[in-house]
């Protein structure tokens, strides 16, 4: 996030929600944009094609067909430029290329949008003068925005949006990506990147290169690495030959599972270190057993860049062991010696090649986390990026033409699924499905289907069907909701039982982020 | 800022300060059950009388604003009586179950009868009983211990936003109640458990947590939450090295983000950590089953297999998927023993799934 959580319930007189169903994925956050639209009259936007909790109370509501971000964005431009709404001074003094996108979004006018994304075109005018028109307008997405072949596209759209508007730097603006895992922010500045060492360092970079050479002792890598798709296509032709998975199960959260498993077979060794045997561990040659966050110290990074402390509160269970001292361990057989005592310790040395971590210690955040960047031990942490200027000078548009997603519905599979999470489970279900009251209250998984659409195919709630894409198909109850319009379908993907990822699609990633299409597939319904 | 004296000690406040703020800024101990700070005021429950001199009736402190010159008493006869007879009205329908109740030790109606000595009440012979049943597997909802504060209510509706509950009937047969009188799980409820956060008695406790300790067996641990990015913390509750629960901390210093709100998953989604299925030994895959290992042997095994394909393949053929949900330490480490270790950058994580 640019900003912080807080501005949502405090600061935002307007907040613009697209692809998240906040109260269910982040709930807190979402209690909070709640309480500032209840009590504080803040105007509230929300798109998303399915209609959940947060349209109840939105003062607009744009129901639009899944993978048309990019139009129905452009055209809320188009319309903030056509009516003058745009910030003249913002885009003059710290922005570029502002031109382009104003040719692009010519041709957007809200009736052209409203054809493409089936929505009102009316809504898309009071839309965009509520977000420009506003003190301080929020944008907040989630993975509805990002899980597309044009995720990369999808997110700049959003960013030229608050570039339009000025809508950077100050509390309640922003452009506020919710992170869906507890450290996924964290992951991502500690460097489990294929292209940056910690603090998105470039590898390709030599003089970054040189500087890690020096701290870590050895000759690096001056080659990027491999995103994970590109890992398990590789595996499956044999190049890639060794594979640890740590903590993660793609046999249930990577696309069209049947593929992936293919590719993990093909292996020569396959290490699994997790608390659970998972799907994946089952296929593993050596499974290293690792603790959960109850069993250890450290840190986690937050959605809003907070570095928050982690602590041990019992003894590992069995012969679990730390997963930092499992990590140690392997390194010291291979010959590169780690030798830490603590975590601490690890931090200390982290601070050393992470800039933005360099002031952070355990004492400061002992009571209250701190975001970064925070350069130094006397700088307080900076809730609000770009505040007088943007990391790269002045804040760069980029003319973006809406491009449909990669696997559109057919004659023979008519549908459109989405997948994605329940508020009662937590990705591929490792830990909340072996939660007693979570599993007891939502025990299985379903698919979402509009009462219209399932009258056509003459299926009623709770009927066990068989949902079918290209890939493979799944038999799962149907429960049938106002919540997903007329042929679109949702399942969730917390069930291995009846994985929404054999379903879905690996052939096609967003070119950039290497995100598979996730929100987009063409899928059927057959009775069973 | 205007002046008022209490207990004698003379206090300096902001205008439109309460009379509660004012008698804790001046170290008064003032009993509360309906009052919460973050919570719009409701002032039903009358246990936090005072008396301030020159005034006929006694002040609910939690909702009477500060005025200039006044001069209050927290613990006067008076008041005393008062509270005695609040706390006695109250346990006319408070069952009294104390030997299993799971806030045994953390009850605020218990502690405030401790305080002033009230052992029973002259009011009961009229107890109203209502259905224990409701059922779902996250709240336990005892209403027979219900005093009726209404924080249950407000927090539902003013910080989750769910508005589940509200007071049905009135009088001695007021109760708490969702639409209809229905399952909290046919109502717009989302079991995020501020409820049983805000409730001062047992009427409202973890069905996760039940008979698995009370506060007074359990240790702390102050921590961060392992679900979604948001990063609440909360704290989680140990005995004899086990898990045994979540509580919130509701000191937005402590709890910076959720200022002890929870979700479902947070508060009702940590027993996972003592499941029967954890993983407690390294395995090794021999004839295609895994069996259990060592340490070494685990290690070794994995060390001479990377050495071997390192060796005739390259460091590039191996590759980490690293975790999201792993600490900081934890990933930074991992990626430099692919990095520096073995020599390759095929380093990532799920951030994209």
């Amino acid at each position: 996030m640019t900003n912080s959580i807080n501005e949502l319930e405090k600061d935002a007189t307007a907040v613009f929600l697209i692809g998240t169903n906040t109260t269910e994925n982040h709930p807190i956050i979402g209690y909070k944009i709640r309480k500032n639209v209840r009590y504080n009259g803040a105007k509230l936007i929300v798109a998303d094609p399915r209609n959940i909790e947060l349209a109840d109370i939105a003062d607009v509501y744009l129901q639009f067909r899944p993978g048309t971000d990019v139009a129905l964005v452009n055209a809320m431009m188009n319309v903030i430029i056509t009516e003058g709404l745009d910030a003249k001074d913002f885009i003059a003094n710290r922005t570029e290329n502002y031109e382009q996108v104003a040719e692009v979004v010519k041709k957007y006018t809200p009736e052209y949008a409203a054809e493409i994304c089936g929505v009102d075109a009316e809504d898309i005018r009071k839309a965009a003068r509520i977000y420009a028109t506003a003190e301080r307008g929020s944008i907040c997405y989630a993975m509805g925005v990002t899980q597309h072949s044009t995720g990369t596209d999808n997110v700049k759209t959003m960013c030229n949006l608050a570039l339009l508007t000025g809508n950077l730097g100050k509390a309640g603006t922003g452009v506020n990506p919710l992170r869906g895992q507890n450290n996924v922010q964290g992951a991502c500045d500690m460097g489990a990147l294929p292209v940056s060492y910690p603090a998105y360092q470039a590898v390709t970079n030599p003089d970054i290169r040189a500087k890690f050479e020096k701290a870590w002792g050895v000759p690096l890598s001056p080659n990027n690495g491999l995103t994970i798709p590109d890992v398990v296509n590789k595996a499956h032709h044999g190049e890639i030959k060794g594979l640890m998975v740590f903590g993660e199960n793609p046999m249930v959260s990577d696309p069209d599972i049947t593929h992936v498993s293919e590719s993990l077979d093909n292996l020569e060794l396959l290490i699994v270190q997790d608390i659970f045997l998972t799907e994946t561990a089952m296929k593993a040659d050596v499974v290293f057993p690792g603790v959960t966050f109850a069993e250890k110290n450290g840190t986690f990074s937050n959605t809003e860049r907070r570095v928050q402390r982690v602590r041990q509160a019992i003894t590992p269970k069995g012969d679990a062991h730390p997963d930092w001292q499992i990590i140690c361990e392997l390194s010291n057989r291979l010959g590169y010696p780690m030798n830490y005592s603590s975590p601490e310790e690890i931090f200390e040395e982290i601070r050393t090649v992470t800039p933005s971590y360099a002031g952070i210690n355990y004492q400061r955040i002992d009571n209250t986390g701190i975001h970064w960047p925070c350069p130094n031990e006397e700088h307080p942490g900076t809730p609000i990026l770009h505040g007088e200027k943007f990391n790269r000078g002045l804040g760069l548009f980029h003319a973006i033409e809406f491009k449909e997603p990669y696997e559109l519905p057919d004659a023979e599979y008519p549908l459109i699924l989405s997948t994605g999470r329940s508020l009662f489970h937590y990705h591929t279900g490792t830990m909340t499905r072996r939660s007693s009251a979570l599993n007891e209250f939502m025990p299985s998984n379903v698919v979402q289907i509009n009462p219209e659409t399932a009258a056509a195919l003459n299926i009623v709630d709770n009927e066990k069907v068989k949902l079918v894409t290209r890939r493979g198909s799944i038999e799962v109850n149907a429960q049938v909701t106002e919540m997903v319009p007329a042929g679109v379908v949702f399942t969730f993907f917390h069930f291995s039982e009846a994985a929404a990822n054999i379903l879905t699609q690996a052939e096609v990633f967003d070119p950039v982020a290497k995100i598979p299409e996730y929100k987009v597939s063409a899928a059927r319904i057959d009775k069973i | 800022m205007i002046t008022l004296t209490i207990n004698g000690k003379e206090i300096q406040v902001p205008k439109g300060t309460m009379v509660l703020d004012a008698c804790q800024q001046a170290g008064a101990d003032i009993p509360t059950l309906c009052y919460d700070p973050d919570l719009r005021l409701a002032g039903s429950c009358r246990m936090c009388v005072v008396e301030a001199k020159g005034r006929p009736n006694l002040m609910a402190a939690c909702v009477s604003p500060a005025e200039n010159g006044m001069v209050i008493e927290t613990e006067s006869p008076d008041v005393v009586e008062s509270r005695k007879i609040i706390l006695e009205l109250l346990l006319a329908r408070h069952k009294l179950e104390c030997h299993t109740c799971e806030r045994d030790g953390s009850c605020k109606l218990q502690d405030y009868c401790y305080r002033y000595g009230v052992t029973d009440s002259r009011y009961l012979n009229e107890m109203p009983h209502f259905s224990k049943e409701d059922p779902n597997p996250f709240i336990k909802r005892d209403y027979d211990k219900c005093i009726m504060c209404t924080k249950c209510v407000r927090v539902c509706e003013e910080i989750t936003g769910a508005q589940a509950i509200n007071v049905e009937d009135r009088g001695h047969h007021a109760k708490i109640s969702t639409v209809f009188d229905g399952k909290l799980a046919d109502s717009t409820c989302v079991f995020c458990g501020q409820c049983v956060m805000v409730c001062p008695v047992g009427a409202l406790t973890s069905k996760v947590s039940a008979g698995k300790g009370r506060s007074y067996q359990t240790q702390s641990v102050l921590t961060t939450c392992t679900y979604c990015g948001t990063g609440c913390t909360f704290e989680l509750n140990v005995k004899d090295d086990h898990v045994v629960g979540v509580t919130s901390v509701r000191d937005s210093e402590l709890s910076p983000v959720n200022k002890g709100a929870l979700c479902v998953k947070g508060r009702f989604g940590w027993d996972f950590i003592e499941s029967e299925d954890r993983l407690t030994t390294p395995l090794i895959k021999e004839n295609g089953e895994l069996r259990p290992a060592s340490w070494d042997e685990a290690l070794d095994f994995a060390a001479n297999k990377i050495k071997e394909i390192k060796a005739k393949n390259g460091p590039d053929a191996l590759a980490l998927f690293s975790s999201a949900r792993a600490t900081n330490e934890e990933n930074y480490l991992a990626q430099k023993l692919f990095r520096a270790a073995i020599g390759t950058n095929n380093v990532d994580h799920c951030a994209r799934l």
